[in-house]
């Protein structure tokens, strides 16, 4: 096979299928799809069912510290993008600002998180509080809904960052090269579906007027 | 012609720059729509106009940032699957929520 011969050629002794890593995240992102999808569908049948205590719960929320967040997950995004495009075009030191600026605005997500939910917790809203138990059923399974849906999409960020990290090492010490890239571009797809999860966790908790 | 296009597929397509920040351009003009939009009661259709807004998101995302557009049939099919898999889901579930 010339596809055989020609990764032989190219790389040496080492073979390798990066289609079939791709394929391999991608199935792996479709775990995560119905992971969240999951929870998705509580939401929505809770949503259906409790509409006014979900509105009157969701104005809590703070909209501008959501948006800025997604604006910064949607840039973080394109850097990571950018950054797959310069290494492929060789250019490795373009590829490296474009990682480590992604890794920043992921840290910048995490800060701003962290300050949003202390910001709930000092007012007395955290799951079992006094103040929680003493709201409508609506409310509470909102204000539920909404820690676990938004920690397990800030632990995925959290993740991000570690494996970001690492590939930005890789990347540095030459183990990323651009003619063997797969791993940058499958961390990169990671990257994009947590992106994706919070363009429909912004809409959904932050923007019920 | 084949082995041309085979070719292409082993070196990996390179999307260019500009590209990825039109599209993020397209995603930030959508976010501030969306942000407007909730401003304004439109009643029903709210959420409706939300859920329509994060979709084209999705495309735009899944399409160019996560390179679906240049993939092997293969990764369209897997990912029309998984997605008519999660609708299935929600239908079957909003269908037992309605008339239980």
């Amino acid at each position: 096979m010339s596809h055989n011969e020609q990764a032989v050629e190219s790389h040496g002794h080492v073979h390798r299928d990066d289609v079939g890593a791709k394929m391999g995240m991608w199935l792996f992102l479709f775990t995560e799809l119905l992971l969240f999808g999951g929870m998705f569908l509580i939401y929505a049948v809770y949503r259906f069912q409790y509409p006014e205590q979900f509105h009157f719960a969701g104005m809590e929320l703070n909209t501008t510290i959501g948006t800025i967040n997604t604006i910064i997950l949607l840039t973080s995004s394109l850097t990571v993008a950018l950054s797959i495009t310069a290494l492929q075009k060789g250019n490795k030191f373009l590829s490296i600002i474009m990682l480590t600026i992604t890794i920043g605005f992921a840290l910048f997500f995490m800060v701003n998180k962290y300050f949003e939910w202390s910001a709930k917790v000092s007012h007395g809203i955290y799951p079992g509080s006094e103040e929680m138990l003493n709201k409508q059923n609506g409310e509470i399974l909102f204000f539920g809904l909404y820690y676990v849906m938004t920690g397990l999409h800030g632990l995925h960020v959290l993740i991000g960052i570690v494996l970001l990290t690492f590939i930005l090492v890789m990347i540095i010490k030459d183990k990323i090269i651009s003619t063997d890239l797969v791993k940058l571009e499958n961390s990169g797809l990671y990257w994009h579906l947590v992106d994706l999860i919070w363009i429909f966790l912004f809409p959904l908790f932050y923007l019920i007027q | 012609m084949d082995n041309q296009e085979h070719k292409n597929e082993h070196e990996h397509h390179i999307t260019p720059y500009s590209t990825y920040v039109y599209v993020w351009l397209g995603l930030i003009a959508l976010t501030s729509i969306t942000v407007t939009i909730a401003g304004i009661s439109l009643g029903d259709y709210t959420l409706a106009v939300a859920l329509l807004i994060a979709a084209v998101k999705s495309y735009l995302v899944i399409n160019i940032f996560m390179h679906i557009k240049y993939e092997e049939l293969i990764f369209k099919v897997f990912l029309i699957l998984s997605g008519l898999t999660l609708l299935v889901i929600f239908a079957l579930t909003f269908f037992d929520f309605t008339y239980r």
